[in-house]
């Protein structure tokens, strides 16, 4: 079984930006540290493939640091379940790892929220982040046409990379208003950084139709995706393409924060100034205290590092610039808040529950995720409720809970087999 | 250029760069369907990110590995279920 012995002072679960610069910051104490990941590199999702094709200098620099301090980076690695405090079970796709100790940070992130619309479900129909992460990990994009849709800034990072490698980048449909849009771009003349990475994107989007107001109501296509049709204002009209790339802002990740106890208030891990959570031992840094983007990761993951290993005064030092990238965040979310017209683009029979196929008229019978979940199995496949929860969150307002081990699914033959060893 | 790993998706030989995924090669042999849904609906990669499990195959004979967070290794034998 294990190789060797798996235990460490401060073990940050999540590979992203958030848990690579806690990493950094615990080594600096000196402290065992070991980052596991579900993903097969470092990186998370906005610098995925980074190590391999590097493309963004921050990426390089914090992988080069990563590099220079060392932890013990445990790939491909999913957690499931904690048998005993400061214990987690993990899955590779080799086996079961026992990962133990002293201090915790999650740095789990954040996904794309996806909204159901008819024809969302046919193979050609990928997340905006997504379509990107299929791309990088080697997806052949040249020369297809590809219309990007839904909201948030992550929209013209992903229409900026495909162009780049060789897609037909049709248009770009933004949800928000044009004047909420506008108004986000005035903000941004407190952070020139944010200026000239907007102006950059500019220049790499041009010729790009951008539309706001704008949103797909439909995708098209027998066996796969052969077009969309996009609404703005009353006008709709259809667009033929080989992917649409549509994704509505992010989701913190939060179930492990949930299957250890701590607080959550709106969807988001609650935490101190040091970024503790509610559970001693236990920090949490990056998207999954709330979206905020790459900057504000960096920030609150340093700062859990450092007081995951008692460094506070280095963490203190961060405090100012971790308040201004919050106010930002706050900004972003607000700019990005999702209209109401998109409640209505299911119909009756399309799908919400992706796993079970439950339509949407079958979860409309029911008032609470509980409920619906009992009767008619939605969010009771192997996502567990991950791509139709965030769904119905918006779709029906309701509030969706509970986490159990395994959080994530595992093979029957890893749980016996752990489950015989714990006899012994 | 990075080395090439050779595999087999619905018994059809692929050649993928290595460091590529699963799901890459499944699309690389030509199948657009990754999976059949309850009701039968063809489905593909979505999150891309190992979260929906939209990109489930079977691979060397365990079933339901998701194929965008798996790693190619030579001579791998992936099914599809479409």
């Amino acid at each position: 079984m294990p190789s060797h012995d798996h235990n460490y002072d401060v073990l940050v679960i999540g590979g992203g930006p958030a848990g690579l610069a806690a990493a950094v910051s615990a080594k600096q104490a000196g402290a065992r540290v070991a980052i596991a990941d579900d993903n097969p590199g470092l990186g998370g999702q906005i610098w995925r493939g980074e190590e391999r094709k590097p493309s963004s200098p921050e990426a390089s620099e914090w992988l080069r640091r990563v590099r220079a301090a060392q932890p013990e980076f445990i790939s491909g690695a999913r957690v499931y379940d904690q048998p005993e405090a400061g214990c987690l079970r993990a899955e590779t796709f080799d086996g079961v790892l026992e990962l133990r100790y002293q201090k915790l940070i999650l740095a789990t992130g954040a996904r794309e929220r996806f909204l159901p619309f008819p024809g969302w479900t046919l193979p050609g129909v990928a997340g905006a982040g997504g379509l990107q992460a299929l791309v990088k990990s080697g997806l052949p994009i040249e020369d297809k046409k590809v219309v990007i849709a839904g909201t948030g800034p992550l929209l013209l990072a992903v229409a900026a990379y495909l162009r780049k490698r060789g897609a037909n980048v049709l248009i770009i449909a933004e949800q928000a208003p044009t004047s909420r849009l506008l108004a986000f771009g005035l903000s941004l003349w407190r952070s020139p950084a944010k200026i000239f990475q907007a102006l950059q994107l500019k220049r790499e989007l041009l010729g790009i139709s951008h539309l706001t107001n704008c949103w797909p109501v439909a995708a098209h296509g027998d066996e796969r995706l052969q077009g969309v049709t996009l609404r703005r204002g009353q006008k709709t009209w259809d667009v033929a393409c080989d992917y649409l790339a549509c994704g509505f802002h992010l989701v913190p990740s939060v179930e492990l924060a949930t299957f250890f106890g701590c607080d959550l208030r709106d969807g988001v891990v609650q935490v101190n100034e040091w970024q503790q959570t509610t559970v001693a031992g236990i920090y949490c840094a990056g998207e999954s205290t709330g979206i905020g983007g790459l900057e504000l990761s960096l920030v609150e993951g340093q700062i859990a590092g450092f007081a995951a290993t008692a460094q506070l005064e280095k963490a203190r030092a961060l405090f100012a610039e971790r308040r201004q990238q919050q106010q930002f965040a706050a900004q972003l979310n607000h700019t990005f808040a999702l209209r109401e017209e998109l409640k209505h683009l299911p119909q009756p029979d399309t799908i919400i529950c992706r796993c079970e196929d439950v339509s949407f008229a079958q979860m409309q019978e029911y008032t609470a995720w509980r409920a619906a979940k009992l009767q008619t199995r939605c969010g009771m496949g192997p996502c567990q409720g991950r791509i139709c929860g965030a769904a119905v969150e918006v779709l029906l307002g309701w509030q969706v809970e509970s986490v159990r081990p395994p959080v994530y699914p595992v093979n029957v033959g890893n749980l016996i087999h752990r489950a015989n060893q714990g006899n012994h | 250029m990075p080395e090439s790993i050779t595999l087999t998706v619905n018994g059809h030989s692929v050649s993928v760069p290595e460091g590529s995924t699963v799901a890459t090669a499944v699309s690389l042999s030509g199948a657009t369907t990754f999976r059949r849904s309850v009701t039968n609906e063809p489905r593909a990669p979505l999150c891309g990110m190992g979260i929906c499990f939209e990109c489930r195959v079977t691979i060397n004979g365990h079933a339901h590995a998701r194929s965008c967070q798996i790693v190619c290794r030579a001579g791998m034998e992936v099914r599809t279920d479409a």
